[in-house]
């Protein structure tokens, strides 16, 4: 948690500020029993009224000073506390935005999300109330301590007492507490995880007439909640009226040994009426603490897991000296590339060699986990290759700066994501100065034209966020559009028509060619259709290529690609 | 001295989020639409546990009374110490401090404040268990509505508003419940007690305390009205801000590959100062309540100390009252603000709590019939007779007439979106018809229990459902009580066995929440073994077309015809050879199902299907037909 107050650095004369002002406050707030007392010793037992009123006026003044400071106070840890979470989620957020895909794959993009927005807002709000709460008690307590030993140094002696004991209560109950609180935090992750559960896949529990035991699954998390929440609520139940037990003893504890110090002449009544005072605000100073502490644990357990963000390094980085993009235009070459992702046992791609030209067309076909997705992800550098080197334009592309590596790309993927915008927005995301004819045209050729004509406010229409109100397949022809409006110099497709019904994905394929004449085109997909007619053919079986050649070779060569072949086309259709 | 912070008795706050402040905040309250009604019914879940709460609200008021009572009673102890100093420096005779007399005080006090302290224990811990167990009955409600609900009310929504309802705002009410009503209680005693004892000590000054009251309302009023504004902004920027956020990592791959980085942090940054104008002012500005209270509090203190100083130099009041009103009016100041937090805590709870209702009162499916039919062998005759569906105006299907025998195979073709699906939510009886009838084997389908209809089914859709638990569990899903020899043998014909037998922990591999720890393809291979399992007599098929790989889907598609042997097959259809071969073919469009019969009888129709057919499987640069 300390590390990451290390980003509070920029804002130290503000938090200078903020705890000399409240150090004021406190003692304004202190200061007012004292003036109390001298009102009762002086005024009351002398009977001088004006001395009762001159001190009273004077009590307004420093009441002012007290309210003045901690305005002034509220001002700058309101800036604060702000201000640091500005800065943390943005420093997060650009670090996470130079993330390759490796990172997010190792932190999950569900958990990055939150750690940029919950967790940060979480340390914002504790640091806010650390800074109400945390520096204020301390200084209450000590200068508590201090003005209760000016009055009466050997009563001070009951705090001797009294603190450990409110200490070791506070321990005791928090001690046994928070445990639990962080159970019901497991307990409640459970409860959503089968609620989510029984939405997302309704229809096969209905389906599969399974409501009855989905009920059940719910009654038990439902159940181990509840009895969880109980438990903790008992343990803390004891919290509050120990506490005030404590300090309500401790009052009349000072009462009469008060008494007995008054007695024998060595206290002022004033004086004790100030003491139990002071001694009130020390207490509730602990029991402010106290507070505090228990909310420290899930602050820091926020605090670790934006450290963890901050503490990855990308592992993919610009050379330090990129070289600049050399003249050729189109050109992909593998040169016995091997990729293995992080931990795994086998490698995802092995032993990878083959080169595409400008005007080519190179389909990879092969299984599930075959390594096709991964092959294609080391062309824009995603991802990088363990051995071997991927060339572009005959350059390593380790070597070039990432920037303009991929902009020789359009990269469509497997699944669609669209942002929010407007449909013409989310095509021009691929090339900001296209004009709109230029969006329009590839709103044709990507076939999504007539579905953008038939809604309402046409290439103006919003998409809302995910995409969710156009279907898969429309999702797949704007992702495609928005590659096409870039005119790059090498085109990816990862399995990126999978959501076309076939009459539309042959016309795209038809139209796509016209388009592609130029280009580099890399294909990955999964009915034979599509590859057909590529130039060549990689068939991609167990992380390695298992052939490489046209349609009809491969006919001939690959039993791999036969089978695939025969499992897609009846007999007369293959010829 | 008594107990100025009352205020949040520390259980259960702790675990819970709070909206960005914290104690001291004035969130903007939501308003309930029918805040009385909500009330009542909210009340009404408390109903079982009416005994608890009387009994809660008896230890309040006792606990409070007792709280109340010691200051008047320890200030006693002051005066008589106050009392023989001024006795023994004026030199009266006989003056002295009388200890017995103290004494007795001291213990008076300690037995109140033990006491006190005991009843305040005791309903904190009655008040967990209601409050729990409250929002336990709730969410149990709420859950059994969900069972009980058409999947139109689950179509025309998103999980995350359903869950939303289910889970953030049952939570409010329950911090609520836990929390905040023990607090109102006690409070607002308080405050009657504090003016009572109060006005026992003196009139005058009660009144110059009161005064303070109206002045310290005016204050919250004021500052909350201001600060709900920058509140609501907050809000709505930290909303926004999440929105990119999310948007921008789920698509993080294409971020990068169109080298958009920057301009995506620039947004950020331009959403993030926002943000942090808004929030740093609604900070400051709910942060003021705390310091003008407590200026006014001490203003009020310092009137008190004065006047109460004066008074007690005229002889008309004792020093010790003067210390015990000093306590009643910092007693003060906690439960008003507690009681303005308060007033806006409920307003969201009932709003919350509305929202939960609403859901409760959503309708729900048609309810079983009284005698329903139960069929000992189901054949598989499907029939359509003069069915209609749609909404309001839109019918998606009119009159429509089909007559399956057992043992044939339907498939539905038809662009993407053309409303494949409709079909199928009719014959699971996932919505019902407006008009007709569908029957399987001669047997209105409203006739069996739903249970029992489903049972008759066996579906396997493209996106596949599977939970958070081992894979043979999840195969095991689809008949209660099938062995381990079932389910391998399921897992061995849907060609399963073989990946799962690679997996380290075999049938006990634990499927993650997105079950992403095994392929897209492997998961549909699981949901097959788990139609396997069931052995329905109708299936419902979604032919893959991207997510199983091509050399498993041949295995798939020999386990599929096994599947589909005698059995009446409704298929989804994409290759050629299951729409050849179908008994019937269901042309859809538009949601609509525009024509129906054999690929011949359509074909020489020269209708939609032709049209798809030749542009697809017969003329042109793709020739060969998609899988």
């Amino acid at each position: 948690m300390i590390k990451v107050f290390r980003y509070l650095k920029p804002f130290r004369m503000p938090l200078i500020f903020v705890v000399v002002l409240l150090f004021l406050q406190s003692m304004t707030e202190l200061y007012l029993p004292t003036l109390m007392a001298d009102i009762v010793d002086k005024g009351v037992a002398q009977g001088d009224t004006n001395y009762i009123w001159r001190i009273g006026l004077f009590m307004i003044l420093v009441a002012f000073g007290g309210i003045a400071a901690s305005i002034a106070a509220s001002y700058f840890s309101s800036k604060v506390s702000s201000g640091f979470g500005r800065d943390l989620r943005s420093k997060v957020f650009g670090h996470v935005e130079r993330f390759s895909l490796e990172e997010f794959d190792k932190l999950g993009t569900a958990s990055l999300i939150t750690r940029t927005t919950n967790d940060i807002t979480q340390l914002q709000q504790v640091l806010l109330m650390m800074m109400r709460m945390m520096v204020s008690a301390p200084l209450l307590a000590i200068g508590g301590i201090i003005m209760a030993m000016s009055k009466d140094k050997t009563l001070s002696l009951v705090f001797v007492i009294v603190i450990p004991v409110l200490v070791g209560a506070i321990f005791l109950i928090a001690g046994r507490g928070i445990p639990l609180f962080k159970l019901i935090q497991k307990r409640i992750d459970r409860l959503n995880l089968v609620l989510r559960e029984g939405l997302t896949g309704i229809r096969v529990i209905r389906s599969f007439n399974r409501t009855e035991h989905e009920a059940k699954r719910f009654e038990k998390a439902n159940f181990d909640l509840t009895e969880t929440s109980i438990k903790v609520n008992k343990i803390m139940a004891a919290m509050m009226p120990t506490m005030m037990l404590v300090l309500n003893v401790s009052s009349i504890a000072i009462i009469w040994y008060g008494g007995l110090r008054i007695n024998n002449g060595s206290m002022n009544v004033g004086d004790l009426m100030a003491f139990l005072q002071y001694a009130m605000q020390i207490m509730f100073s602990f029991i402010m603490v106290s507070v505090m502490f228990v909310m420290i644990p899930r602050a820091s357990a926020s605090a670790a897991r934006i450290n963890e963000v901050l503490d990855t390094q990308p592992v993919i980085k610009d050379a330090e000296h990129a070289e600049k993009a050399s003249e050729q235009k189109g050109y992909v070459e593998f040169q016995n590339v091997s990729f293995s992702y992080p931990g795994a046992e086998q490698p995802a791609v092995s032993d990878i060699s083959f080169s595409a030209k400008p005007g080519e067309v190179t389909a990879i076909i092969g299984g599930t986990g075959s390594g096709k997705s991964t092959l294609i992800s080391l062309i824009p550098r995603f991802y990088e290759a363990d051995s071997g080197a991927v060339l572009v334009d005959g350059q390593d592309v380790r070597n070039l700066s990432q920037a303009d590596l991929r902009a020789k790309i359009g990269f469509v993927p497997q699944k669609a994501v669209l942002f929010t915008g407007t449909i013409a927005d989310n095509i021009r995301y691929g090339n900001e100065s296209a004009s709109d004819e230029e969006i329009e045209h590839a709103a044709r050729i990507a076939q999504a034209a007539d579905f953008i004509a038939e809604m309402d406010k046409g290439y103006e229409a919003e998409i809302s966020q995910g995409g969710n109100n156009v279907s898969g397949g429309q999702k797949q022809r704007l992702s495609i559009a928005r590659a096409l409006v870039r005119r790059p110099e090498i085109y990816i497709f990862d399995d990126s028509f999978s959501a076309l019904d076939f009459k539309t994905d042959a016309k795209l394929r038809a139209a796509l060619k016209e388009e592609t004449r130029e280009s580099t085109v890399i294909i990955v997909a999964q009915r034979v259709s599509t590859v057909k007619d590529a130039d060549r053919i990689i068939v991609m079986d167990e992380s390695r290529i298992a052939g490489i050649g046209t349609h009809r070779e491969l006919l001939e060569t690959s039993e791999v690609y036969r089978e695939i072949v025969y499992s897609q086309l009846s007999e007369e259709e293959i010829a | 001295m008594s107990e100025q912070q009352r205020s949040r008795p520390a259980g259960g706050g702790f675990g819970r989020g709070h909206g960005p402040g914290g104690p001291g905040m004035v969130m903007p309250g939501e308003k309930a639409k029918d805040f009385k009604g909500t009330l009542r019914r909210l009340l009404s879940y408390l109903r079982p546990h009416r005994g608890q709460i009387l009994a809660v609200i008896g230890m309040a008021v006792l606990s409070t009374i007792f709280s109340i009572v010691s200051p008047k009673i320890m200030g006693k102890a002051t005066t008589e110490l106050l009392n023989g100093i001024i006795g023994r420096m004026r030199g009266v005779p006989g003056a002295h401090i009388d200890f017995d007399y103290i004494w007795q005080i001291v213990m008076l006090l300690l037995g109140l404040y033990v006491i006190s302290s005991l009843f305040t224990y005791v309903m904190q811990l009655l008040m967990a268990g209601v409050a729990q167990k409250t929002v336990y009955d709730l969410r149990r409600d709420v859950n059994d509505k969900l069972g009980r609900l058409p999947l139109k009310y689950f179509d025309s929504r998103t999980n995350g508003e359903i869950l939303s309802r289910a889970v953030n705002d049952v939570d409010n009410i329950s911090t609520t419940l836990q929390q905040s009503l023990t607090q109102l209680i006690t409070a607002v005693l308080t405050i009657i007690g504090v003016i009572v004892m109060m006005l026992t000590i003196s009139p005058l000054l009660t009144l110059i305390a009161l005064v303070t009251l109206p002045v310290s309302f005016l204050a919250i009023k004021k500052i909350s009205g201001r600060s709900q504004g920058h509140f609501i902004g907050q809000q709505r920027n930290l909303g926004e801000l999440n929105g990119h956020v999310e948007e921008m990592y789920t698509g993080h791959r294409i971020i990068k590959a169109f080298g958009r980085e920057e301009k995506s942090i620039q947004k950020f940054d331009q959403i993030n100062d926002k943000l942090y104008d808004s929030a740093w002012k609604a900070q400051f500005i709910s942060g003021l309540i705390m310091p003008i209270m407590s200026f006014i509090g001490n203003l009020g203190y310092v009137l008190i100390s004065v006047i109460g100083g004066l008074l007690v130099t005229k002889r008309s009041m004792e020093i010790g009252d003067i210390q015990a009103f000093i306590q009643y009016v910092r007693q003060f100041t906690m439960p008003i603000t507690q009681t303005a937090n308060i007033a806006n805590i409920i307003q969201s709870t009932v709003a919350s709590a509305e929202r939960v209702f609403e859901l409760l009162d959503e309708e729900e499916e048609v309810p079983e019939a009284a005698k329903p039919a139960e069929l000992a062998d189901v054949r598989g005759d499907v029939a359509f007779e003069h069915v209609s569906f749609g909404y309001g105006e839109n019918m998606l299907i009119e009159d429509m007439n089909i007559d399956v025998k057992m043992g044939q195979t339907i498939a539905i073709v038809g662009p993407t979106g053309a409303g494949k699906t409709t079909l199928i939510n009719l014959l699971m009886r996932f919505y019902e018809v407006n008009e007709g009838r569908i029957t399987v084997d001669g047997v209105n389908i409203t006739d069996f229990k739903r249970g029992s209809l489903r049972n008759m089914f066996g579906m396997v859709l493209q996106d596949t459902w599977l939970f958070n638990g081992t894979i043979r569990d999840n195969i095991a899903y689809g008949r209660i009580g099938a062995t381990e020899e079932e389910v391998v043998a399921a897992a061995k014909t849907a060609h399963a066995d073989h990946f799962i037998r690679t997996l380290p922990d075999g049938y006990d591999t634990v499927l993650n929440e997105e079950a992403s720890n095994i392929s897209q393809g492997q998961k549909q291979l699981l949901t097959i073994a788990r139609a396997i399992l069931a052995d329905p007599s109708i299936l419902i098929l979604d032919e893959a077309t991207s997510s199983v790989d091509t050399r498993t889907e041949v295995l798939i598609q020999k386990a599929m015809n096994e599947l589909m042997k005698n059995r009446t097959s409704f298929v989804i259809a994409h290759r050629l050879s299951t729409i050849r071969d179908a008994s019937l073919i269901l042309v859809m469009n538009h949601g609509q199902v525009i024509e129906k019969g054999t690929h011949e009888e359509l074909l020489e129709k020269g209708g939609f299907y032709a049209d798809l057919y030749n542009s697809q499987f017969s003329n042109g640069a793709a020739q060969e037909i998609a899988g």
